[in-house]
């Protein structure tokens, strides 16, 4: 039998102040970040900002509490255990072998059983309060569509396209206005994450999926893609903006306008409609009524370029035109080997498309 | 050294299950999850080809079903023969079973033939090819592999070196060619019964 | 046909002589050709060792590209094929590798037998599970396509459909990736198969079921999991090639086909795949917990129970990957219930090791360390758990890195901690020497530091919105400093395995005699010399209780009379 060696007095008061040392470290450092986590940041789940994200949060705290107390029990008995029964030098002696228990193995099934059952039932309350809410007459639809790698944000009733930046109303308890969104995809799957405003949904080829947000407070919320969907999936950011009502008819009413016709800019124009650019995007009101890449009628409405990957400034788009490598490797969009000239007059004109 | 046992009383025959019949219990449990899985996706997928042809240019393989399923008769007389060391009966029953084996394969190649050229369903020109090609297709690998081990017996016996002590490995054989039949049985109800 | 001189001498035979090179040739190939169950076993361990170096290497670069917002230590493309490959390799290469050859090492001599029951098979598998891994790293030179896509997989370790479909993998790294699956497939089918047989069809005289090692017992629902768990993933696999090869649309969503399909299929196989893997490291817990508390196992047909329940209600709970699909309110209500069901058996495994601890005279030797750690580490994954199954908060925790924190809690933190207890605790047997028990306890407490200072942490970015499978983070997403601290934390890890390497080698020339039972145990494979002769047992032994050992040394106080 392997014996442990001596140790003095000395060395266990060592001993255990390195280990208080080594808990209170411990302690520290998990009490930090989640001090950082629960201060109100972007992205954070325990933040919302909506309904749905709302009640997600008031069950997560319920479950953090049932679960927290299993913890505190269970791992109580266990570092009691590490101490009352740890071998004593002194005893070479068999402890008493305990066999089981029949009574000890049903008490402690029975109790989860019941708390299987209490977390069961709550679970799937949330569950139909999200998922089988009914859409109210004033919600606001919009049909989302993940593409490799932007979104797409169609507002059928209203004649919008718009792409990365999604903005709605705010709602309010006394006239809620909420968002119903449909998820589609054009392509792989993808997954629409905000999550200050609810839990994601995934986009999924050839299925329609539902999704709805009711936020209750102005601002602007981030989020992006949460389902790997090729190389720049990383890159596929998602900003909501919820605007006051009036904000909001605002910015629609400019949505749905066609795309402002410069006369100064018309060499960047005819740049844009002589190269390939008409293949794949839209400009509202001119020959450019491609599909597969974003809609750019309203292009300098927009505060990112490319879905979130860099902000809307005329160096940033005259680069992404010129090499969308530099930005995001792997996207769709090839580099279109314009001269310099072509490039200043074909940037020019996009920055009047507002 | 080893444990010496302290009871007085008499042990009972220490008895353990037979390893060759564990075993191949084992693999059919395992297949049987692979066949799962091509089933469930052919039920899922009924009705979902958006074009090309529908399993309405099926026709029921009735005679390849009753050569299948007799093999399974054939085979069991087979066994019996074989326990009771009769080993030239037990060569014509098995030889039965690998010819009804192979006539069930040949009809099945004629069978796809004509869906191939005159119906033009391959495993490409539609989500009901796919689904139907590697789900009848995956049987009838199980099947080529069955008549393979079939005809190495076959070639053992009639070289005489196949005796009535092999009647427990024989036996499990035979086991997996009884599941070779009844997966047939379920694929055939989910292909040509619920699925036309 | 006896296998040549058992290369890993005990230390107390006498030196060997020069080796010419006709016996090195000669010993190089009794490795090649064997079918003992022991030298299968050390083959399959040091290949899952060696794996378990190269995925975590792989670990090691993706935490340094994440360890900041917008790092360009490698591109998205490379670091996309890390992650898959680290994910692929870990599972498949280094869990499943090590359960099985674990194993086939220890069954046979648990059980009183000879070998496993089918040695060819045990080869054949082996060597099938070895080709796969290695297609799989060849991918890395031979998977170049079209338009210089290819080169290892890189669609994360699930593949979902459409996206490894041709028209958007091109190349070949998909194909590497499903040929490899597989193969190893096969492999795993027959070891299964191999386990099965063995624990139920060669036991020693006396060994009833309800007497057979809890390592045994457990090794055998694994397996048997295994035989319904892993085939689903082929059946997919196939599909997949179809798709690619044969022009097949089950994938294919402009014809019809489905994209959830695939995901139902993959995690059909991938739930009960993490049992798998988890269930032989409860079994490695079952064996070394009572030893070290000087306890019978409390509550052994419970344990049976429990494990078995675990087994077939974990083939129910698949869905819970998959809360955000689109499932209807029902679905996704049926799989919340099931996933929480499951944790019943669980958490009464749980109670079970600590009422053996209890009451106990433990001793605290460096295996303790590590099943003590992954008692608590366990309990802590199991609520992580629980709060994943909650289907509304899993929207969103899905995708997540809370998401990755639980399973490396599980799978690091259970499973990677048993398997260091497992080889601190057999590796006298096995080479005849102890390890280093202040290497083995610098080795546990770095390792349990950087764990958690990992772990822990991790579930943090995760509750803070950040995704999973992502190359990079904007920077205005506060979740820089949290990942630092990660990272800092893989890199004690990554010290402390190498310590632990270093005590592996080392112990091997160096180590303390240890004769046949240096921890005083009470299974059947303490009663062989160590390391183990070829035929394992001088004289078939015949048990009468679970504990043939603790009957011998206690004859006043037999376990069969309380059975």
């Amino acid at each position: 039998m392997r014996l442990r060696p001596n140790k003095s007095l000395f060395i266990q008061v060592v001993l255990r102040t390195f280990v208080v040392v080594l808990w209170s470290l411990g302690t520290a450092i998990i009490a930090a970040p989640i001090a950082v986590a629960i201060t109100p940041t972007n992205t954070n789940i325990f933040s919302p900002a909506s309904t749905p994200a709302k009640s997600i949060y008031d069950l997560s705290l319920f479950v953090l509490g049932i679960t927290g107390t299993i913890f505190v029990v269970v791992a109580g008995i266990l570092a009691f255990i590490i101490f009352r029964f740890r071998e004593r030098r002194e005893d070479d002696a068999e402890p008493p072998q305990i066999y089981g228990s029949v009574q000890v193995e049903l008490a402690w099934t029975v109790i989860p059983v019941l708390i299987v059952i209490t977390l069961f039932l709550t679970t799937a309350r949330i569950i139909y309060a999200i998922q089988d809410a009914p859409e109210p007459k004033a919600a606001l639809d919009v049909t989302v569509v993940g593409h490799q790698f932007w979104w797409e944000f169609n507002y059928p009733k209203l004649g919008i396209h718009a792409v990365n930046e999604m903005h709605v109303p705010v709602s309010n308890s006394q006239t809620p206005t909420p968002t119903f969104m449909r998820l589609l995809s054009a392509d792989v799957i993808h997954s629409f994450w905000v999550p200050q405003l609810s839990g994601k949904t995934d986009l999924v080829p050839n299925k329609v999926n539902e999704l709805w947000i009711e936020p209750q407070q102005t601002g602007v919320y981030l989020g992006q893609c949460a389902q790997f969907c090729g190389v720049e999936h990383a890159k596929m950011l998602l900003r909501v903006y919820v605007d006051t009502p009036e904000d909001f008819a605002a910015w629609v009413k400019n949505q749905q306008q066609k795309a402002v016709r410069d006369e100064t800019v018309a060499a960047g124009r005819h740049v844009f409609e002589t190269q390939s650019c008409i293949n794949c995007h839209t400009v509202a009101g001119t020959v450019a009524t491609g599909r597969f890449g974003p809609d750019l009628t309203h292009l300098m409405s927009r505060d990112t370029l490319a879905s979130g990957a860099m902000d809307n400034t005329k160096e940033n788009l005259r680069e992404w035109i010129r090499n969308p490598n530099t930005y995001k490797v792997g996207a769709l969009m090839p580099a279109m080997q314009l001269s310099d000239e072509q490039l200043d007059q074909v940037t020019a004109y996009l920055l009047t498309l507002r | 050294m080893s444990a010496t046992v302290a009871v007085a009383k008499m042990e009972p025959a220490w008895v353990l299950p037979s390893k060759g019949r564990v075993a191949m219990f084992c693999l059919i449990v395992g297949e049987s999850a692979i066949f799962t899985i091509f089933v469930v996706a052919y039920i899922y997928n009924i009705g979902k080809s958006l074009y090309g042809p529908t399993p309405q240019v099926l026709s029921v393989p009735v005679f390849n079903t009753v050569c299948l399923l007799s093999s399974s008769l054939t085979i069991v007389l087979a066994e019996k023969a074989i326990e009771h060391g009769k080993i030239k009966r037990f060569a014509l029953w098995w030889a039965l079973t690998f010819v009804l084996g192979a006539i069930f394969l040949i009809g099945t190649g004629i069978e796809w033939h004509k869906l191939i050229y005159e119906d033009g369903l391959t495993i490409s020109s539609n989500l009901f090819g796919t689904t139907y090609y590697s789900l009848v297709g995956l049987h009838a690998s199980h099947v080529v592999v069955g008549l393979i081990a079939l005809s190495t017996v076959l070639l053992f016996t009639l070289t005489g070196h196949v005796r009535r002590e092999h009647a427990e490995r024989l036996q499990v054989l035979a086991l997996y060619w009884h599941f070779v039949d009844g997966v047939w049985v379920v694929v055939f109800t989910v292909v040509y019964i619920v699925g036309r | 046909m006896a296998d040549s001189a058992y290369p890993i001498s005990g230390p107390l035979e006498r030196a060997p002589e020069r080796w010419s090179q006709a016996a090195v040739l000669e010993w190089l190939n009794s490795w090649f050709v064997t079918v003992d169950h022991k030298k299968l076993g050390l083959l399959y361990m040091a290949y899952s060792i060696f794996f378990l170096l190269v995925a975590g290497a792989e670990a090691v670069v993706i935490r340094i590209q994440l360890i900041q917002p917008n790092m360009h230590v490698v591109s998205p493309q490379v670091f996309n094929r890390l992650f898959t490959m680290h994910g692929t390799t870990m599972v498949f290469l280094f869990g499943m590798t090590y359960i099985f050859g674990f194993a086939n090492y220890m069954i046979p001599l648990m059980i009183g037998a000879r070998d496993m029951a089918f040695p060819r098979l045990n080869a054949f598998s082996f060597w099938m599970t070895c080709f796969g891994g290695l297609l799989l790293y060849y991918s890395f030179i031979g998977g170049g396509g079209l338009y210089g896509d290819g080169n290892a997989p890189d669609v994360t370790w699930w593949a979902y459909a459409p996206l490894t479909e041709r028209a958007f993998t091109r190349g070949h790294s998909i194909d590497y990736w499903a040929l490899t699956l597989i193969i190893t497939g096969f492999g795993t089918i027959g070891a299964a198969i191999n386990v099965i047989s063995t624990a139920l069809c060669m036991r020693c005289k006396g060994m009833t079921l309800m007497r057979l090692p809890l390592f045994v017992w457990l090794s055998m629902v694994a397996s048997g999991m295994a035989l319904v768990t892993i085939t689903p993933l082929t059946a997919a696999q196939i599909m997949l090639l179809i798709d690619r090869y044969l022009g097949g649309h089950f994938f294919d969503t402009q014809a019809g086909g489905s994209a959830i399909v695939w995901a139902h299929f993959f995690w059909i196989f991938g739930h009960p795949e993490v049992y798998v893997l988890v269930i032989p490291a409860w079994a490695i817990a079952n064996e070394i917990i009572p030893v070290f508390s000087r306890k019978a196992m409390f509550g052994y047909p419970a344990m049976v129970a429990a494990s078995v329940g675990v087994a077939f209600i974990s083939l129910t709970v698949w869905a819970h990957h998959m809360f955000t699909i689109g499932m209807t309110s029902v679905g996704n209500a049926f799989f919340v219930l099931s996933t929480m069901i499951v944790g019943i058996p669980t958490g009464i495994k749980i109670f079970n090791w600590l009422a053996t601890m209890w009451g106990g005279k433990i001793r605290f030797a460096t295996p303790m360390l590590f099943c003590t750690a992954f008692v608590f580490q366990f309990l802590l994954a199991g609520l992580t758990g629980i709060m994943l199954s909650v289907a509304p908060w899993n929207w969103q925790l899905h995708n997540s890195y809370f998401v990755i924190a639980h399973f490396h809690y599980i799978l690091v933190g259970a499973i990677a901690f048993n398997i260091f207890a497992a080889i601190y605790y057999w590796y006298p047997k096995v080479t005849g020497r102890l390890m280093s028990e202040t290497l083995g306890k610098w080795h546990f407490w770095l390792f349990f530091i950087g764990f958690h200072l990992t772990f822990d942490i991790m579930h943090i970015p995760g509750l803070m919105g950040m995704p999973r499978s992502i190359y990079t983070y904007e920077a205005n997403r506060g979740w820089g400093t949290l990942n630092l601290i990660v990272s800092i934390g893989g890199l004690i890890q990554a010290i402390a395995v190498l310590i632990f390497a270093v005590n592996l080698i080392r112990s091997y020339f160096k180590g303390e005699v240890a004769g046949n039972d240096p921890w005083d145990a009470w299974t059947l494979e303490w009663e062989t010399p160590s390391p183990p002769p070829p035929y394992n047992f001088a004289k078939d032994p015949v048990v009468t209780s679970a504990r043939p050992l603790w009957d011998i040394k206690h004859p006043d106080d037999p376990d069969w009379k309380y059975e």
